[in-house]
Order: structure tokens, then C-alpha cells, then sequence
């Protein structure tokens, strides 16, 4: 059974880091909106699975919220607002497609290089999980800092939250893992329509955040 | 006993390889509606084609007419290094998996060659690109075989194979990394879609058929052969590293080479499906499409030493 | 031993003299003296190898010398591998000279320096102290940098020379303060001594990687390369890369490996990484260069990246305790080096006889000339494989060798080294790949296709004399391919001298393989069995398709075009992958200037590309020198007294200095 345990829950979080590559790799909004779907989807599983691992029932509610809001309700609310603001399909990126990915590797490589002799002395998975965290983390930031449109600055941050909901699952006995979730969830969701409501009533044609740059410039 | 398996599995490979690219095809036809041609109609294509004259063009050399034998020399070697039904094989002994790279590359080479000798346009952009696809995979190649270095310490292929049936392993994310990343070399390196469209006599979007575009009679066939043989290769290189179970040692066992052919068609009803489901990419996404083989073989590296520590 | 290679170095000042003597002599002479160089070293070669045969240390002192009154000579294994590599490419380049010099206008001013530059090549790995050691250096450098003058009259050569003497200059300064430093306070400084020392110093260490790094050709010290070796005549190009930048990684590896001491294991990571980015800044603009040597001298770079590569992992291995693979990573250090000496000597030997038989060396005016000069084909064909470290040729030896210390590398204890080995396997895997695509182009574009220029349709076979020298360093090339395990044994005693017996390269010997852990190479097997496969292949196809070829028109889709403008060029065949990397690996500007509609003019499209590395860090330098000068030059209009209180205040801030560091 440990065994069993540890496999998934590793095959679980290195699918999750996975998938943060895939949210670097992809050009268009509406895949990188389905990769994100599908990043929420593992990271429900994982917490699932260390419900039933660890036996803690408040798991499952955070597996469920997961579920909800970022495999379900995010992605369709997104998939509806791009439709209907019909904006252009690819993204613009402030680096290359190929160069953000290797540093992407970089930093995984930088946080394995800081995690594994800090969190040396406690077990093999705790300290993998942590590391790979910490990566999605960082990769979320990544994205939002490589990538010009609002849309994906905004799945770059809930795929930042989703590092840290699979650093809070994933240790035993975290506490608040449930009210953290759903903190940030709304947080994001808020931090969703913010934009999208002040970028529309502003009446912008394009989600292009340099327009909000030029806005900026211009002063009062 | 071992030099009697490397003959069987010489003749094997190459009286298959026509096969399983008609299988390949047949599959892809059914599943877009359409009855398509036996799988074994390659074979005819094969016999067709060397009874035909072969038209050499005047501009080229005597390189142009050696390079189809070559190349199908140089890629049936790689196939017979392989390990296939039985990892005991001599040949499969005397390299290993950079050797393979590197024939695989020698293979290569010798084609771009080729498309530049005749002096056309249409070769010399079959060639360019070729080169550029070739440059980005074996990064990649070379990351994956890292990667499964570090598991096992050694790249002889053999040695791979039978430390894999001998402890198999459980879930392992890194391995599943390096797969993706050598499925995406494979299908780089056999000239699928998305990066290439072997079906395609659209001038602009070839890659391998624009090189060999000048080709004609037994000197097509030889390299349509040599194709089919690569895709062989690769089927029967993914399956000696990620799956070899079912595959005989020194003794050879009643089942392994049914079960090895099985692989193999199921290898190709797999590529087939996956080449259905997608669109040829644009040829400046390739670098993108490689680029995330390289990225992954890293990861599955990095992985590694993070679950296995230092 | 010793003395006979001491006695035959002494032969190459004579062969100098007589070269004077040619002048007035004429063409013949000047042949007798490149036959004379050619015997010197193929007897040289002679005695290197039998020094390597039975291995053992001879010294000679001899009562002449420059500073200390003594010259101190001395013939271990790895300056007899050296010296191996020198008077291979000697040899072969001296015969190809003989008739490459027939006709050509001052004969003297080539022959002289060729001369001596044989002589410097010879003398280094002899030398065992540091004065010898540096003079033979300089005549090393001298002698090359008089080659690329030879033609004074070309602009871009006497550019080239300046540039080169000065970073000459500047890595032999470089070297001159690491050996003051590893001798300390002593006043001894014959090897012997430095070696009894051994203080293990990072400043030594640095300044040999800048002195001799930038002789061999190490990114950023790189930018010299490829403006000199090209400059030079063709079989003198083949002496500086070919040769020339192996007796700077012999420094590298005598004076690191050997008289330095124990080094730390960060040290093999930054060369390791250095390395690496030389090899793939070279292979990238091997790629896109048109002239033909230019590219050869970038593809120089390469390989240099390689070795050093190789060199810093043996490093890193041996500060880690690991002597097995230390000696892996040595060998493959080794083995690369007397390999790529070898076919980088022949291609530049190709490219000279390109441009003897056309007039040209640039790629666009190339092309068919396979066809006119079929002989030539050949070899450059061995060559071109060779350069793209493909199987079965020698060239793709080291490099299995060195991706096998790669992969042993995941034994090292250092994390941070862990994580750097993928990224660079992954930059040595792409530097072979882009390799495969730049030796491609070179013979694809030059020998295959059309001639894309009159020059080109009327070029003829070359003299017998060029060939047969190409043909020796083709059969080489064809040999140390399919016995890679006789190099590897050659290196051996020098592997075994730095590192000591655990070290030694493994080889086993039915076929001759190379053998790295339990992986072995047998070269000889697989090309055996690729040549009954293709004999198989060709019976089967004269059985089974009876039918006579026909020669026709090319096809072309439907499209030939009589033209030759409408092939593929050099620029548009690497084209993607300039796309690919332009904007990180260098500056590349396409631009196309389209004529407006109804306008007849030519549509043009331009291409510039430039040097990263040149316009932020050489051109920088410069800057920062005129800057300086400009100020300094001020000083010059200083009143007397100004020019007084400048000399007093130096004095007392010395004394100051000397009172402080007591």
C-alpha cells in the first residue's frame, strides 16, 4: 500500500508540473484555457487521493472545490468570455515560446537545487512534493511574466495557486487546507472579473495588457 | 545459436516493415471513413516499382545512385541492433544507443545529400528542413537515453532491456516524460504529422518526399524500403526501452516473437489514431515541437534525481 | 629517443635556411625543401610512436640556453602523443606543400616561416622548462602570424595578423605570469621542479585557460580564429588548426593536469561549461559562414569545444576521486584531439585544392564539383563525413567516448554538477547534430548540384602531389575510424601519466572496441556487417529490377529549370536553422527590399550577420583602450613640474607598497 501511495501521489505531481509546461508551451488561449482545466483536474485527484491516504475527510472537500471551480466553472465562465469578446486566438508572448520553457527548466532545476537539502532529513515524498510545488509556483509566475495577455497573466496566477494547494495537500497535517483553497479561489475569481469588467468597460479591443501599459504612460 | 537469431530477425524486420506502414495506412484510412488499400499493398507498390526504368537525372553524380542502397544498408543496420524478440543479439552487442543515433545519422546525412545533387529546388528544401528536424530530435534523443542512463547506468540496449524485464518498474513519472519525448523524436524522425505529412505531393509542405522527389524505379523503392525499415526501428526501439516484457533472453521462448509482432501493430494502430487526430504543423512550430521533446527529456532527468535523490 | 628528435627538430632551422636559399634556386628547390619537412616528420612520427610503444621518461640537458644557462628537453607519453598529432599533420601538410607551392609568386616568404613554424610545433611538448617552453611558444606564433602575411596586399589578412598578435601577445603574457607563479619564490624553473611545487592555484589555473585557451581557440577568446587560420595559405591553415591549437590543449593539459597540482572539482565544471558554449557557438557559425575555410576554421572552434569539454569533465572526475572516468573523459579528450587534427587538416587541404582548381573559396560560386574534380570529391566526401562525427569515421570516436564520461557523470557527488551534465549533453548532442547539417552543406553545396559559376564548370583535378597527400589523410581518417581502439590505446601511457593506472582507457581486443563500462563501440563489426548488409541490398536489386537506368532531365516537379541559380544555396540551406537560433546564438538582420509594382528593378534580399561575443566584448575593450589612451595622451601636456610630481608620486606610493606588504 505504501508503495501503491507513493506512485500515484508522485504520478499526480508530476503530471501537475507537467501540465505547467504545457501551459507554458501552448499558443492558443483555448488550449491553454483546456490545460488548465485539465492541471485543476489532476490537482483535485491528488488531493482526493491523499484524502484517502491520509484518511482526512476535509480532503475531499478541497478535492471538490478544486473540481468545481478550476476543472468546471473557471474554464467554461473563460471559454465563454473569449468566445464572446472573440479575441485572437494567439498569444502574445514577450519571450519565445522555446526560451521561456528553458528556463522553465532552470527553475525546476533551482528549486530542487533549494529544496532537497533543506527538507533533507524528512521523507522522500514530502521533500518531492515541496520541490515540485515550489516549480508550479514559480512557472506560474513565469507565465505571467512572459506572456501580454490578461487572460493568460490570470491562469498563470491559478496555476501558481494550484502549487500551493498541492504543497498543502500533500504535507501531512497542514492545517486550514480547506479554507486556504477556497480563500484563493475566490481571490482569483475575483481577480478574473476585476480585469475583465474594467478592461470592458473601458472599451479596449484587445485584453493586450500593453494598451494598459500606453494608459499608464499617458498619466491623469 | 545468437548469430541464427540476428538472421532471423534481419529477414524478419525487413519482410515486415512494408506491413506495418500498410497497416498504418489501412488504419488511417478506416478511421477517416474511407475503405483504403490492404495492408499489404505496399508490397505490390515495392515489386511495381523495380520493375520499372529507373530515370536518373542527368545533373547528378554517381553519389545520387549509391545513396538509396546506402541508406537502406545503414538503417537496416540500425534495425538489426535493435533488440526485438530476443535482446541477445550480436550485432545489438556491438553498439549502443549513441551508436544508433549516430548510424540513424549517418542515414540522414547520406539523404540530404542526395536531395542536393541533382541540382534542383524542390531537393534542396526537402534537404534544409530535413537537417533542421534532425538537428532539433537528437538534442532530445540524446536526453532520453540520459535519462535512462541514469536508471540503469549504462546505454547498451541489451543491457537496458533486460534490466527492465528483470525488475519492472511501477509508475514512474520520468519515464513517462522520456517517452512522450521519444515518441515526439520518433515521429519527427519517421516524418509523421505533425511534422511531416508522408502522404503530401503538396510542394510546399514536403520535407522527405521533396528530397527523394527526383528518385524513380528500384532507386525509390530502395528508399521507401528504408522508411518503412525506419519506422520499424523506432517501433521496436520504443518497445525495447519502455516495454520490453515478453521479450526473450538467451533462451528463446515459444511466445516472444509473436508477442513482438504484436507490439509492433500496435505500435502502428497507435500512430495511426494519433495521426488522425491532429494537424501538420507549420514548419516554424517545429523548433516549439522538438524544443518540448528537449524540454521533457531534461525533466525526466531533473525528476530522477529528485525521487531517487542524490 | 630524445636526441633524435631534438637532432630533427634542429633539421626543420635548416630546412629554413635552405628555404632562404630557394629564392634564387626556384620552383624546384622550393619542392626539395617541403620534401625534406615531409621526411622530418614522418621520421619524427616514427619516433613518437615508438616512444609511446615502450613508455618511459628521457631528459636532456643541454648548456645552451635563453635565461638560466640551461635548456631542459624532455620525451614523456603525453608529449610524445603530441608530437604524434604535429608530425602526422606535418607530414602530410609538407607533401601537399610541395606541389601547393609550384608557381606560386616569393616562394621564400612562405617556405621560411612554414619551416619554422614546424620547428616551434616540435619544440613545445619537448620543452621541459618554463624559458624553452615559451620561447618555443613564440616561434610558434610568430612564424604562423609571418604565414598570414604572406600575401601583405590583402586587406583582410593584414587585419587578421594584427588582430592575432595581439591576442598572441596577450596569452603569452598570460602563460609568462603563470609560470612565475608556480614557481613562486623559486628560482628553479624546469618542470621537474614546478611539478615538486604542485600548489594547486586558481590564478594559475585561469591564466593558463586565457593563455592557452585563446591559442586554441576557446569562447570568448575565440574571435582571432576565425579571421587568421583562414587568411594563411590552405596547408599552413591545416597546420594551425590542425595542429597548432593541439599544442595549445597540450599546454592546457601539461600544465593543469600535470605541474599545477590537485585540482578543485569546480574547476572541470566551468571548463565543462565553457566547453560547451564554444562548441556551439562555433558549430552555429560553421553553419551560416559562406566562405568555405572561414567555416572550416568556426567548425576548429567546434571541435576545441569539445576537447575542452572532455578535458573539464576529466576534471571534475579526478577533483572528485573518480580515476576511471577521469581517464574516460581524458581519452576522449585525447583521442578527439589526434582526430580531429587529422580530418580537419584534410578538409582544410580540400578547401585549398577547391580554391586552387576555381579561384574561389566562396560556397555561392561553388558547386558540381564533384563531377569535374572527382578525386577530390572523395576525400572531402571521407572529410565531410568525418566532420560530421558520423560512424564508421574517426571523427565520431571521441565524441562516443566523451558521451559516455557524460553519462558516467551522474556518479559525481556535486548536485550542481548533476544538473549541469543533461544541459550539456544536450549541447554536445545538438553541436553534433548541427555539425551533421554544417558539413552537409559544405560538401553539398561545393561538390554537389550545378556549378553555380563559369569558375566552377572549368575547374580541373588538382596535382598529383595535393592528392596523394589528401589520400594519406583520407585513409587515416578511414583507419582510426574502424580501429578507434588503436587511438585510444596510442593515448593510453599519457592517460596512465596524468592519472595514473586506475585510469587507464579499457580496450577490448577481438575487434579493437572502445569499451566504457559495459557498453562497448566495435567499429569494425558494424561496418563489416553495414557492408554485406548494402551487398545484400545491391544483389538483391541487380536480381530483382533488371531494367537498364535512363538519364534524363531532372524532374523538379514538373518545374526544371535549366538555371543553376535555382537551387538551394549555402545561405537558403541552413536558412531554418539560422531562423531558429538567430536571434539568441548571434545578430542576424534578413532584410528584402521589394521594388514597387511597375517598377523593373531587382528585388533584393540582404542578410548581416555579426558576433555577439564581438561587438559586447572585443569591441567594448576597445572602447575602453581609446578611452584610456585619450586620457593617457593628456599627460603629455604636462609642465615639467607637472611631469616631476608624476614620478615622485609613483615612487612614494611604491615605497608605500613595499612598507605595507612587509
Amino acid at each position: 500500500m505504501a508503495g501503491l501511495a507513493y506512485d500515484v501521489a508522485h504520478l499526480l505531481a508530476g503530471t501537475t508540473l507537467l501540465m505547467s509546461f504545457a501551459l507554458l508551451y501552448q499558443r492558443r488561449l483555448s488550449a491553454v484555457v483546456k490545460v488548465f482545466a485539465i492541471q485543476g483536474l489532476v490537482i483535485a485527484l491528488a488531493a482526493a487521493w491523499q484524502a484517502h491516504v491520509q484518511a482526512a475527510t476535509h480532503l475531499y472537500l478541497t478535492a471538490a472545490i478544486a473540481f468545481g471551480l478550476k476543472t468546471v466553472v473557471i474554464p467554461v465562465a473563460l471559454n465563454r468570455i473569449i468566445r464572446r469578446l472573440g479575441i485572437h486566438r494567439t498569444i502574445e508572448t514577450a519571450l519565445g515560446i522555446a526560451p521561456t520553457m528553458l528556463a522553465g527548466v532552470a527553475l525546476v532545476a533551482l528549486t530542487i537545487l533549494l529544496v532537497l537539502p533543506i527538507a533533507a532529513g524528512s521523507a522522500l515524498l514530502t521533500r518531492e512534493i515541496i520541490a515540485i510545488a515550489l516549480a508550479v509556483v514559480l512557472l506560474g509566475l513565469l507565465m505571467m511574466i512572459t506572456r501580454r495577455n490578461a487572460v493568460t497573466q490570470v491562469i498563470g496566477f491559478m496555476s501558481l495557486e494550484n502549487g500551493l494547494i498541492l504543497a498543502a495537500v500533500g504535507v501531512q497535517g497542514m492545517p486550514l487546507v480547506v479554507e486556504m483553497s477556497v480563500a484563493f479561489s475566490v481571490l482569483v475569481a475575483f481577480l478574473i472579473f476585476g480585469v475583465f469588467f474594467f478592461q470592458i468597460r473601458e472599451r479596449f479591443d484587445s485584453l493586450e495588457l500593453h494598451y494598459l501599459e500606453d494608459v499608464r504612460d499617458r498619466g491623469p | 545459436m545468437t548469430v541464427i537469431a540476428q538472421v532471423v530477425h534481419l529477414v524478419l524486420i525487413v519482410a515486415l516493415a512494408p506491413a506495418i506502414t500498410g497497416l498504418v495506412r489501412w488504419v488511417k484510412a478506416r478511421a477517416l471513413g474511407r475503405a483504403g488499400p490492404a495492408p499489404w499493398q505496399p508490397y505490390r507498390d515495392l515489386r511495381r516499382l523495380m520493375l520499372k526504368t529507373p530515370i536518373v537525372a542527368e545533373t547528378s553524380g554517381p553519389l545520387y545512385t549509391a545513396v538509396p542502397y546506402l541508406q537502406l544498408a545503414a538503417i537496416w543496420l540500425a534495425a538489426a541492433m535493435v533488440p526485438a524478440f530476443t535482446y541477445d543479439l550480436p550485432l545489438a552487442q556491438a553498439g549502443d544507443l549513441i551508436v544508433l543515433a549516430g548510424i540513424l545519422g549517418l542515414s540522414r546525412f547520406l539523404l540530404a545529400l542526395a536531395g542536393l545533387d541533382a541540382g534542383t529546388a524542390f531537393g534542396g528544401i526537402g534537404s534544409s528542413r530535413e537537417l533542421m528536424i534532425g538537428a532539433l530530435a537528437e538534442p532530445a534523443m540524446l536526453l532520453v537515453v540520459f535519462t535512462v542512463a541514469v536508471l540503469v547506468h549504462t546505454t547498451s540496449l541489451p543491457a537496458i532491456s533486460a534490466h527492465f524485464i528483470a525488475q519492472p518498474v511501477g509508475l514512474r513519472v520520468s519515464l513517462g516524460m522520456a517517452l512522450v519525448a521519444i515518441v515526439i523524436v520518433a515521429v519527427a524522425e519517421n516524418g509523421r504529422i505533425p511534422i511531416d505529412n508522408p502522404a503530401t505531393h503538396l510542394e510546399l509542405t514536403m520535407v522527405h518526399e521533396a528530397m527523394v522527389l527526383d528518385y524513380s524505379g528500384r532507386h525509390l523503392a530502395a528508399i521507401e524500403l528504408a522508411s518503412m525499415l525506419k519506422l520499424v526501428v523506432w517501433l521496436s526501439l520504443i518497445q525495447a526501452l519502455f516495454v520490453p516484457f515478453g521479450m526473450a533472453g538467451a533462451a528463446l521462448t515459444a511466445l516472444a516473437l509473436p508477442i513482438f509482432v504484436a507490439k509492433l501493430a500496435a505500435g502502428a494502430v497507435a500512430l495511426a489514431l494519433f495521426e488522425v487526430g491532429i494537424a501538420k504543423m507549420r514548419v516554424f512550430r517545429y523548433p516549439e515541437f522538438l524544443g518540448g521533446a528537449v524540454v521533457l527529456g531534461m525533466l525526466a532527468t531533473i525528476y530522477l534525481y529528485v525521487s531517487h535523490g542524490f | 629517443m630524445l636526441t633524435g628528435l631534438a637532432l630533427a627538430d634542429l633539421g626543420f632551422l635548416v630546412l629554413a635556411g635552405l628555404g632562404l636559399a630557394a629564392i634564387r634556386l626556384g620552383a624546384r628547390a622550393t619542392a626539395i625543401v617541403c620534401l625534406g619537412s615531409t621526411i622530418l616528420c614522418a621520421a619524427n612520427a616514427a619516433m613518437a610512436l615508438a616512444a609511446l610503444w615502450t613508455p618511459a621518461a628521457e631528459q636532456l640537458r643541454l648548456p645552451i640556453g635563453f635565461a638560466l644557462g640551461w635548456t631542459v628537453l624532455a620525451l614523456d607519453p603525453l608529449s610524445a602523443y603530441f608530437l604524434l598529432v604535429v608530425n602526422l599533420v606535418g607530414a602530410i601538410v609538407s607533401l601537399y606543400a610541395v606541389a601547393h607551392e609550384h608557381g606560386e609568386a616569393q616562394p621564400a616568404r612562405r617556405l621560411v616561416p612554414f619551416q619554422l613554424f614546424l620547428f616551434g610545433l616540435n619544440l613545445v611538448p619537448l620543452a621541459a622548462d618554463a624559458f624553452s617552453f615559451l620561447v618555443a611558444w613564440e616561434f610558434m606564433s610568430l612564424a604562423s602570424w609571418a604565414l598570414i602575411l604572406a600575401r601583405p596586399d590583402d586587406p583582410a589578412a593584414r587585419r587578421a595578423a594584427q588582430i592575432y598578435l595581439v591576442m598572441a601577445v596577450a596569452g603569452a603574457l598570460a602563460l609568462l605570469v603563470a609560470f612565475g607563479l608556480m614557481a613562486g619564490g623559486l628560482d628553479r624553473y624546469d618542470f621537474a621542479a614546478l611539478r615538486a611545487q604542485r600548489a594547486g592555484s586558481l590564478v594559475v589555473f585561469v591564466l593558463v585557460l586565457f593563455g592557452a585557451g585563446s591559442k586554441a581557440g576557446l569562447v570568448p577568446l575565440h574571435a582571432w580564429l576565425p579571421l587568421a587560420h583562414p587568411a594563411a595559405p590552405s596547408h599552413v591553415s591545416a597546420l594551425m588548426s590542425g595542429a597548432m591549437t593541439k599544442i595549445a590543449l597540450y599546454a592546457v593539459i601539461r600544465l593543469v593536469f600535470d605541474l599545477n597540482g590537485q585540482p578543485a572539482w569546480w574547476w572541470g565544471g566551468i571548463l565543462l561549461v565553457l566547453g560547451a558554449g564554444t562548441a556551439l557557438v562555433g558549430v552555429l557559425f560553421a553553419l551560416i559562414e559562406r566562405d568555405m575555410k572561414t567555416a572550416l576554421a568556426w567548425s576548429t572552434i567546434e571541435n576545441i569545444g569539445i576537447i575542452a569539454g572532455a578535458l573539464g569533465l576529466s576534471l571534475a572526475f579526478a577533483g572528485s576521486g573518480l580515476a576511471a572516468l577521469a581517464g574516460l573523459a581524458l581519452t576522449a579528450a585525447l583521442v578527439h584531439a589526434l582526430n580531429h587534427a587529422l580530418f580537419k587538416s584534410l578538409s582544410f587541404m580540400g578547401a585549398g585544392a577547391v580554391l586552387h582548381a576555381t579561384g574561389s573559396r566562396d560556397l555561392e560560386q561553388l558547386g558540381g564539383l564533384g563531377r569535374v574534380m572527382p578525386q577530390t570529391g572523395w576525400v572531402f566526401l571521407v572529410a565531410a563525413l568525418a566532420l560530421a562525427a558520423l560512424p564508421p569515421l574517426n571523427g565520431f570516436a571521441g565524441e562516443w567516448l566523451l558521451f559516455q564520461a557524460l553519462i558516467g557523470g551522474i556518479a559525481l557527488p556535486s548536485p550542481m554538477l548533476k544538473f549541469i551534465l543533461p544541459v550539456v549533453a544536450g549541447a554536445f548532442a545538438l553541436t553534433a547534430a548541427l555539425a551533421a547539417a554544417a558539413a552537409c552543406r559544405l560538401y553539398g553545396i561545393a561538390f554537389l548540384g550545378r556549378p553555380r559559376s563559369p569558375a566552377a564548370a572549368a575547374a580541373h583535378e588538382v596535382a598529383p602531389a595535393m592528392r596523394l597527400a589528401m589520400a594519406v589523410a583520407a585513409g587515416l581518417c578511414l583507419l582510426f575510424g574502424l580501429f578507434p581502439a588503436a587511438v585510444a590505446g596510442l593515448a593510453g601511457p599519457a592517460v596512465v601519466q596524468m592519472l595514473g593506472p586506475p585510469a587507464a582507457p579499457v580496450v577490448a581486443l577481438p575487434f579493437a572496441s572502445l569499451v566504457a563500462g559495459n557498453t562497448a563501440y566495435v567499429a569494425t563489426a558494424l561496418a563489416l556487417a553495414g557492408l554485406a548488409l548494402a551487398a545484400i541490398v545491391l544483389m538483391a536489386a541487380g536480381r530483382l529490377s533488371p531494367m537498364p537506368a535512363r538519364r534524363a532531365p531532372a524532374w523538379d516537379c514538373g518545374f526544371p529549370d535549366i538555371r543553376p541559380a535555382t537551387q538551394y544555396t549555402a545561405a537558403s540551406l541552413t536558412q531554418p536553422l539560422r531562423r531558429v537560433f538567430g536571434r539568441t546564438a548571434f545578430v542576424a538582420r534578413e532584410s528584402v527590399a521589394m521594388p514597387e509594382p511597375g517598377d523593373m528593378a531587382p528585388a533584393r534580399h540582404t542578410l548581416a550577420v555579426a558576433d555577439r561575443l564581438w561587438q559586447g566584448i572585443y569591441l567594448r575593450i576597445d572602447q575602453g583602450i581609446e578611452l584610456v589612451a585619450t586620457q593617457a595622451a593628456r599627460l603629455q601636456q604636462l609642465t615639467i613640474r607637472g611631469h616631476l610630481m608624476l614620478m615622485f608620486a609613483a615612487l612614494v606610493i611604491l615605497l608605500a607598497a613595499v612598507v605595507v606588504s612587509r
